[in-house]
């Protein structure tokens, strides 16, 4: 980081007044996305607070079921229900999705490479109504054969991981894009095997770009809506296997806001709010250990 | 780097299952869409037609075409990519490069983006209804559907780009400074270009996404099927087309597939031409 | 006529391809309106999903006798039809359930009927149910179709309506259920979510719109619609009004609409459209006297 510090300095030294307008327009730029968040918080957090002031937050917490119209509000299954999905299809996902990474990007025959490609970019652009109808139509009768009624944790996590694995690879095609080929060419002349030249020499180079992809697809998975509505059957419960029906925070809100009215929208809000409290506690945890890596990768670039 | 020596043995064995789970992984990926796939051309090839390329719908979509939502769509892409691609670049540039002098401003904008990446397209819905259509009283209008398609493919966008400029080897940046270029003339004549693998992959994903989001259009670009008279009308984006006749109207299945059918097919235009671009845009500078 | 109107139809898909659209797509002037009056601007109706395709339609036909007038429809739910039409960024509000007595402050004017109707999967042989039967078996009393007469030995699988929806109100209140009573297996929310998971589950038993029932069976889906106290389901019965589970869609307005408003709500209520109620499988309400037991 040494080198970037001094092609830093060497530039401000000349740097016109063209490079401060490039630079302050950049940063008016940055801070509208942080402007952003704060609005879209402000907004729920504005429209959940009526039921915040009247229920008070504890009580979301301790009902023992979800029956809003009957004055019982417990969102702690539909909690579970969104991190078991999520954590579900990430599981899923990132595997596959790095191995094919890896086949894009380092080992697949250009013939089939450039095809796959195309078909992880479409993957990435059906609507999600068209993914949850094939899982509703084709999926859930199989599972139901399996073990009734068939709309499961299962078939959501299945789905799911389907539909954020285009996220997993192609942005990990780019991350690996990125590494010089003289890290190839070195591994090659040290006759080092597939499996050693990953795991310790391209893999550990790609970490932080790898790691951006695992996370975007985590909020991608833990914000989804249409497509869990439509397989995960939205029974308010704690599962006890994969084959039992659960409902997820974002598929409650889609399930009940076309019809609610006062606190019963109010209390939807809350558990908007909920899920934007997991996706923040997911971003700070992430942030965490991505500069556990990031450190860990600075080293690589002095030894280097 | 220390690389440690292995037995030749248990290395030849990792990597022929590193293979076969390569292999496996890409034929399991290959038949799940081909499965996907194939679902949607059995039900809705039989269904396209010139007509229905170019007429209005009628009968609730059940009969007619699907032109207005075709022009819909793409007003509601251009004025997401429009917003977007340079609000996006601006960023990744400020996060990438900047990294020294705007490190706090950096941190809290990365993380801003982790988070909207996770918020739910139903919330940036009634979020965008309530801000752009009401607080800024752009109404029902693909202005405001695209603004807030904007807001989503914002976090895709710029964390892709950030990792392209990031991959720039330092040396590149040297050799621009010992040239005595200006910071603005290093961007946008060595920085930028070498990162376009990372801002394609990143458009790509975003257009996807685009194309494919439903719950954030409803509340805001709308449910007119009309042709748009101008960026200030409701218009009815694709997306919600198939999700209206798939899950609202009775008999609307093979209509529905057939319009996901369009859309794929504009989907894998707009990436081939994104691709096209970025090529030209590499070779040339 | 027809052909002239695909012509149209085609060159003003072409022109907007061009212009990709900033200014293209001005319809050419038309005829003035059969009655003379000079009716102008534009009216928004937001709400329902269940009734948005029918007031597009309706929306179309009005626009044919109105060039003047632009109907904007837009969806997000009752409750959105009803806080829209009270904070006035819309003129009509479509909801898909009768008003409640809190709602006095509107004034609903009923457009078409919609029954609700019990569903099975055609392969399921049981042929009919006694109501103590459907709540034995959405009360979870009831888990096996091996305990009802002639059924498979298999689980019954149990589909429900999401809470506030309006085809779950008629159905608690029509079997004196309480929502936290009913055992789900799964919980759905529009209706052709409902048929897609019936077909698709041999062993379930659900309700839906009658009109999307209807047409699904006529387009031979694995479906079939159970009686109720011995009246079977079907437009028909609706409409003479021997079916007792219907709902009211209805358009609710505040205060003194616009003129243009008015002419729209007086249109919606109008013999004009009753062609485009059925197109939509819905039932009329001037022919649909008023079934005893509607809530």
């Amino acid at each position: 980081m040494q080198t970037f510090e001094m092609s830093q300095l060497s530039s401000l030294r000349r740097a016109h007044r063209r490079d401060r307008i490039l630079r302050h327009s950049l940063r008016l730029l940055g801070s509208i996305t942080g402007l952003l968040v704060l609005l879209i918080t402000l907004f729920v957090l504005q429209e959940a607070w009526p039921a915040l002031q009247n229920l008070g937050f504890i009580r979301f917490w301790t009902d023992g079921s979800w029956h809003p119209l009957e004055g019982s509000f417990g969102l702690m299954p539909m909690v579970l229900g969104s991190g078991l999905i999520a954590l579900g299809a990430t599981a899923i996902a990132t595997p596959l999705g790095l191995l094919s990474a890896l086949f894009c990007q380092c080992y697949g025959p250009p013939l089939l490479v450039v095809p796959y490609r195309r078909l992880l970019e479409l993957l990435a652009g059906i609507p999600s109504v068209v993914y949850g109808f094939w899982g509703l139509v084709v999926l859930v009768p199989q599972i139901n054969r399996l073990h009734p009624p068939g709309q499961s944790l299962l078939a959501g996590t299945l789905i799911l991981s389907l539909m954020i694995l285009p996220t997993v690879a192609l942005l990990a095609i780019a991350s690996l894009a990125q590494i010089p080929s003289s890290y190839w060419q070195g591994a090659a002349a040290l006759s080092l095997s597939r499996w050693t030249t990953l795991t310790r020499i391209i893999l550990p180079s790609a970490r932080s770009g790898l790691f951006t992809a695992v996370v975007l697809a985590t909020g991608r998975a833990l914000g989804e809506t249409m497509a869990v509505l439509m397989v995960c059957g939205n029974v308010v419960q704690v599962p006890s296997s994969v084959f039992d029906p659960v409902r997820s925070l974002t598929a409650n809100i889609a399930l009940e806001m076309a019809y609610a009215t006062g606190d019963h929208r109010a209390v939807l809000f809350v558990s908007g709010l909920v899920l934007l409290a997991i996706v923040a506690g997911l971003v700070v945890m992430a942030e965490g250990i991505s500069n556990q890596g990031m450190s860990s990768e600075s080293v690589i670039v002095h030894e280097r | 780097m220390s690389i440690s020596q292995r037995p030749g043995l248990t290395v030849t064995a990792l990597d022929r299952l590193l293979g076969f789970a390569m292999a496996a992984t890409v034929i399991a990926v290959g038949l799940g869409f081909c499965w996907i796939l194939g679902a949607i051309v059995a039900q809705g090839l039989g269904q396209i037609s010139l007509a229905f390329l170019l007429a209005e719908p009628s009968n609730a979509g059940r009969e007619g075409g699907i032109a207005p939502m075709l022009v819909s769509t793409l007003l509601i892409l251009g004025v997401c990519l429009a917003i977007a691609l340079p609000l996006g670049l601006g960023t990744a540039l400020l996060l990438a490069e900047f990294t020294i002098t705007d490190q706090r401003l950096g941190r809290l904008v990365r993380r801003s983006l982790d988070f909207l990446a996770g918020v739910p397209s139903i919330v940036f819905g009634l979020f965008g209804n309530a801000f752009f259509s009401q607080v800024l009283g752009l109404g029902f209008s693909i202005l405001s559907g695209g603004l807030t398609l904007a807001c989503m493919v914002l976090p895709l966008l710029i964390r892709t780009t950030e990792e392209g400029l990031r991959a720039v080897p330092p040396s590149y940046r040297q050799g621009a400074a010992a040239l005595g270029l200006s910071q603005t003339t290093t961007l946008f004549k060595i920085i930028l270009p070498a990162a376009v693998p990372g801002l394609i992959a990143g458009l790509v994903l975003g257009m996807g996404r685009a194309l494919a989001e439903t719950a954030a259009l409803i509340f805001t670009s709308g449910y007119v099927d009309r042709f748009p008279r101008s960026l200030m009308d409701s218009g009815r984006a694709l997306s919600i087309h198939i999700f209206d006749l798939s899950m609202n109207i009775p008999g609307g299945d093979a209509r529905a597939a057939a319009s996901a059918l369009v859309l794929l097919t504009l989907l894998l235009l707009l990436n081939l031409l994104a691709g096209a671009l970025a090529q030209r845009w590499a070779n040339s500078s | 006529m027809k052909k002239i109107s695909t012509i149209r139809q085609y060159s003003l898909g072409t022109v907007a391809f061009l212009m990709l659209g900033l200014t293209a797509c001005a319809k050419p002037p038309q005829a003035a309106n059969s009655e003379g009056i000079k009716l102008q601007g534009n009216i928004v109706l937001t709400g329902s999903s269940t009734v948005a395709p029918l007031a597009i339609e309706m929306g179309k036909r009005f626009e044919e006798q109105h060039p003047q007038v632009r109907v904007d429809v837009q969806t997000g739910g009752s409750s959105r039809g009803l806080a829209d039409t009270r904070n006035g960024s819309a003129d009509i509000g479509m909801v898909s359930r009768s008003l409640k007595p809190e709602e006095g402050d509107l004034t609903a004017h009923a457009i078409a009927r919609d029954g609700i109707a019990i569903i099975l999967h055609s392969e399921n042989p049981v042929a009919e149910l006694s109501p103590e039967q459907v709540v034995d078996i959405y009360q979870g009393q009831l888990t096996q179709w091996s305990d009802v007469a002639g059924g498979p030995t298999s689980p019954i699988t149990v589909v429900n309506k999401a809470e506030g929806r309006s085809t779950l109100d008629v159905f608690l209140k029509h079997f004196d259920l309480k929502n936290s009573e009913i055992q789900a297996q799964v919980i759905i929310g529009d209706n052709e979510q409902g048929i897609k998971t019936v077909t698709g589950n041999p062993n379930a038993i659900g309700y839906v719109s009658i009109g999307a029932a209807e047409h699904s069976i006529g387009r031979g889906e694995p479906l079939k619609m159970l009686p109720l106290d011995g009246v079977s389901p079907s437009t028909t019965t609706l409409q003479d009004g021997t079916f007792p589970l219907a709902r009211t869609l209805n358009l609710v307005t505040q205060g003194a609409s616009e003129p243009t408003a008015q002419a729209f709500l007086q249109f919606a209520q109008s013999p004009q459209v009753q062609d485009l109620i059925e197109q939509q499988n819905f039932v009329p309400i001037e022919s649909a006297p008023l079934a005893p037991s509607t809530p």
